[in-house]
């Protein structure tokens, strides 16, 4: 089922003359007599011409490119069932061909978790438009009206009962003008066969028998082996290395530096010394042969317990207000009784299995790069610069990813593999090791956070300050950046759903001294811990029950257009009309969720439900966490619930993984140590005291219930994962009663 | 010279005995379902069977191997028919699937060496591999499917009927 490489133009000619076939409409050849469903909802300029996603061979085969990157989230599969679902395709007759970064598919950065929600609509349109064409065909071969024609599983059917397979048309398609946009009649959602099942993801087998190709088993072509000992402080380059005795290492072949990067870390490589040899444990031994000093530069000052104390330290004071309505301020001021919360919670490395890979190859007029990329077109961008090449000469062809959560956004590895290869002349394939991935992230932000509520009579919130701070993503693209980008108050902060009269958010500057990125739902971690925290807590401090408190503290089923409240929002870059923050939806997922998991339930001693929603990526989960801690404060997760209203879902199965794995993903917000630093040096190196979640650690069930919805489709890779931190910690109070607001756990319940 | 044997073909080894394994499989062999996580046996991922049993061939030098029977995923089974590779695919397990070639070497070794592990016992087997995506609910419930499967056909086992196999 899987063809996984976009082939070169010669090695499609050769392997479709190999099946006897010839190619029609396709995107390979410029000038093609005719193009099938070139149909751009943002299409680039070439793109309105080309027929990008779908192409039908003689034989009747229909390849579908996924432009966006695979690690996980199934992708692949889900583009394929929106075409083949609208074109009427055998689903036995689709092969699906990974895309080449390339600006014609438009944007291809894989996350926001957007994929779908991007290009449901303009798959949509391509694949129905191959359905049209195959209608008209037959209707013109006989001679009848293309009304009483009907395609249904490759095969067009006249109302006489009379047929010719996709196959047969594929020629009499030619000579056809594809139908505009506005003329083509998508399939009813009652129609849909592919669209909303839980169909077997197309790479499954691949996998499970050991096949699939993720970047280091590029087998072609064959590449020396890159390590790269780079500076252990961001902004610090060698001073000096003496590498005789790595050279000395037999099957070394080269010692080459990488020059320090210049100006703001972009996605640039962070500079230092490759060892290359002709196998990968050569190039190990070799590196630890290697003696480097180092200068460190500025960042070497980077103390992760001072730079936690000056966190704490900016949101004790008022910074520059984000949303504002009320008096948050004078209501607090004269407040006898208030709740008053600081949270905390380190740095994070994103950690995928595979650590970061790319092979390069460097030729004169182009570069050809195979990499577990997020973000081909970044690789283009970030290669080209480091070469001194122009982007559209660099070919990036993308792997399978292990794994990704926003660190393969940042190609520094494809860099270095192509400047690598640009000084010997050789195909190149960097290897990260464990420690090189733990060391050399772009980390989620240290953050801290204060909040402050004052209640009335009746134990509801009458007004609510609370200010954030942390390192922001804006360093990572403008040099010495201490405020964050919009987008990272939008994620979680400037959206908080509390229903209060007197509200007043407020967002303090903190220094980047390491390169900050994001990692799975990114900002929204540590917001929806703190939010989500506290109102458990407001609960509790009003003695009343967290679920029915949460329901009241974010108020009645309504429209919430935080713009109207002095906010600036962009809604994840979505239109506010088609995708409103609709609390009615996020109320729906708590509602079901606490039905789910018998909220209310008596539970044995040491056992607690803790519960937290949150809206992220346009989708509400919420989810509640049931946990045990022994008396000797030994934590155990029985069993974890989610409910999810991500509007149109394409597989429900993927939907459910990735909510179950999301939800394990947040557990490592919790009980991770994070990333610390000491002398600007990162003091974790591997996963024994870097610690992420193993099966020990995670609940044997994930209960996932996906909500039917008609609406719009939002995203699913990244919002299970910002409630969990916070259902959990809510659910250790509930048991033990020892409050959460630093993560990680650590031995906190010890105490 | 170091001789062993790989998915039941003989192989010789003359470079550096120090070589892990799992490179030597890697580059030399170009069997690249065991894939390279950590370095330090910490993660699982490189997992292959040394005379049958769960091991991590990141950490394990090609000198200790001397006379030994290597399985790697490829190895496994023909066609993917292995029980535990059958549950995984009726479970769908994989997200990125990185993982998931060593997560299965250590089920199906965990399932000779204890066919009916309880839910505490797989926990314990497999906590020395890490998924990332977070898997570790459907590989629990794929590896109580494979030891079902796995006890069914030991049941009807052939040769325990008296039958010529």
């Amino acid at each position: 089922m899987s063809q996984y490489f976009d082939l070169t133009r010669r090695g499609f000619l050769k392997s479709s003359a190999a099946a006897g076939a010839l190619v029609f409409g396709t995107y390979l050849a410029g000038g093609a007599p005719r193009v099938l469903a070139g149909v751009l909802a943002k299409p680039s300029e070439s793109a309105k011409n080309a027929n990008l996603f779908v192409a039908l061979r003689p034989d009747g085969i229909v390849e579908i490119t996924c432009h966006r990157s695979e690690m996980g989230q199934q992708i692949r599969t889900a583009i394929a069932q929106i075409v083949a679902d609208e074109m009427e395709a055998a689903w036995d007759k689709v092969v699906v061909i990974q895309g080449k970064g390339d600006a014609k598919y438009g944007d291809q950065n894989t996350d926001g978790s957007r994929s779908i929600r991007y290009n449901m609509q303009r798959l949509r349109e391509m694949g129905a438009s191959v359905r049209h064409l195959m209608c008209q065909a037959a209707a013109e071969r006989w001679g009848v009206s293309v009304d009483s024609c009907i395609a249904e599983q490759h095969i067009v059917t006249h109302s006489s009962g009379k047929t010719l397979s996709y196959a047969e048309l594929v020629n009499d398609a030619l000579n056809l003008t594809p139908p505009e946009v506005t003329s083509i009649t998508l399939k009813k959602r009652s129609d849909w066969r592919y669209i909303n099942t839980a169909m077997e993801h197309i790479d499954l087998k691949d996998i499970v028998m050991g096949k699939a190709t993720f970047a280091a088993d590029v087998l072609e072509p064959k590449a020396l082996i890159a390590v790269v000992v780079r500076p252990p402080v961001v902004g610090g380059k060698a001073k000096s290395f003496d590498a005789r005795a790595a050279k000395a290492v037999d099957g070394v072949m080269d010692v080459v530096e990488i020059p320090a990067p210049q100006g703001a870390p972009q996605f640039q490589p962070k500079g230092g010394i490759a060892i290359i040899a002709n196998n990968t444990w050569a190039a190990i031994k070799g590196r630890r042969a290697l003696s480097v000093t180092w200068d460190d530069g500025k960042n070497a000052d980077y103390n992760s317990e001072n730079f936690k104390a000056n966190l704490l330290a900016t949101v004790a004071s008022p910074q520059s207000s984000v949303r504002k309505i009320g008096e948050a301020e004078k209501v607090l001021a004269n407040a006898s009784d208030k709740l008053v919360a600081d949270y905390y919670a380190p740095h994070l490395a994103q950690a995928p299995m595979e650590p970061p890979c790319a092979t390069a190859m460097y030729y004169k007029d182009r570069v050809d790069v195979w990499a577990a990329t997020q973000n081909p077109q970044a690789d283009m961008a970030t290669v080209g610069a480091m070469v001194g090449m122009d982007k559209e000469k660099i070919n990036v062809h993308v792997t399978m990813l292990g794994g990704g959560f926003g660190r393969k956004s940042k190609p520094d590895f494809s860099a270095e593999a192509a400047f690598l290869s640009m000084k010997t002349g050789k195909p190149i394939r960097v290897q990260w090791t464990r420690e090189d991935d733990i060391q050399h992230s772009f980390y989620h932000a240290v953050s801290a956070q204060h909040i402050e509520a004052s209640l009335d009579e009746n134990g509801a919130i009458e007004a609510y300050l609370h200010r954030t701070a942390f390192s922001p993503i804006a360093s990572t693209f403008i040099e010495g950046a201490t405020a964050p980008l919009g987008f990272e108050l939008r994620l979680g902060f400037t959206d908080n759903p509390i229903d209060t009269p007197n509200i007043k958010l407020e967002s303090g500057e903190a220094p980047a001294k390491t390169r900050i990125g994001w990692m799975r739902s990114v900002s929204n971690i540590f917001h929806a811990f703190a939010i989500q925290s506290f109102i458990a807590e407001a609960a509790h401090k009003a003695g009343r029950d967290q679920k029915d408190y949460l329901l009241e503290t974010i108020g009645p089923d309504r429209i919430l257009d935080v713009t109207e409240q002095n906010a600036d929002y962009d809604n994840y870059g979505a239109d506010k009309a088609t995708y409103p923050l609709d609390i009615g939806r996020l109320r729906h997922t708590i509602e079901k969720v606490a039905d789910m998991s018998g909220w209310g339930r008596k539970l044995p001693k040491g056992r607690g439900l803790g519960i937290a929603a949150h809206r992220s990526f346009l989708t509400y989960v919420a989810t509640v966490v049931e946990v045990e801690v022994s008396d000797n404060g030994d934590l155990k997760i029985i069993k974890s619930w989610a409910s999810i209203d991500a509007g149109t879902v394409v597989n429900t199965d993927t939907v459910i993984n990735q909510v179950q794995g999301g939800s394990i993903y947040g557990i490592t917000a919790a009980i991770s140590e994070g990333i610390t630093f000491d002398k600007g040096r990162v003091q974790q190196s591997n996963f024994h005291d870097y610690r992420v979640p193993r099966m020990s650690d995670a609940p044997l069930e994930v209960e996932v219930e996906i909500i039917p919805s008609d609406a719009p489709p939002a995203g699913v890779g990244e919002p299970a994962t910002p409630v969990y931190a916070p259902a959990l910690c809510n659910a250790i109070f509930a048991a033990c009663g020892k409050r959460i607001r630093q993560l990680p756990i650590g031995n906190q319940l010890k105490t | 010279m170091i001789t062993f044997s790989v998915n039941g073909k003989t192989h010789e080894f003359s470079g550096d005995p120090t070589t892990p394994v799992l490179w030597y499989l890697r580059d030399e062999l170009q069997l690249t379902g065991p894939k390279f996580g950590c370095g330090m046996a910490q993660c699982g991922a490189c997992t292959v069977h040394i005379n049958g049993v769960a091991q991590r061939s990141c950490v394990l030098p090609v000198s200790a191997i001397s006379g030994s029977k290597i399985t790697t995923i490829e190895g496994l089974s023909e066609d993917g028919e292995h029980p535990v590779q059958q549950a995984w695919i009726e479970h769908k397990v994989p997200q990125c699937g990185y993982c998931q070639c060593g997560q299965m070497m250590q089920a199906a070794s965990l399932l000779a060496s204890n066919p009916a592990p309880t839910d505490e016992e797989i926990v314990q087997g497999m906590s020395g591999n890490i998924c990332r995506c977070g898997t570790y609910p459907r590989i629990h419930k794929a590896i109580k499917s494979a030891s079902k499967t796995m006890a069914a056909v030991q049941y009807f086992d052939p040769k325990s009927e008296g039958e010529q196999v």
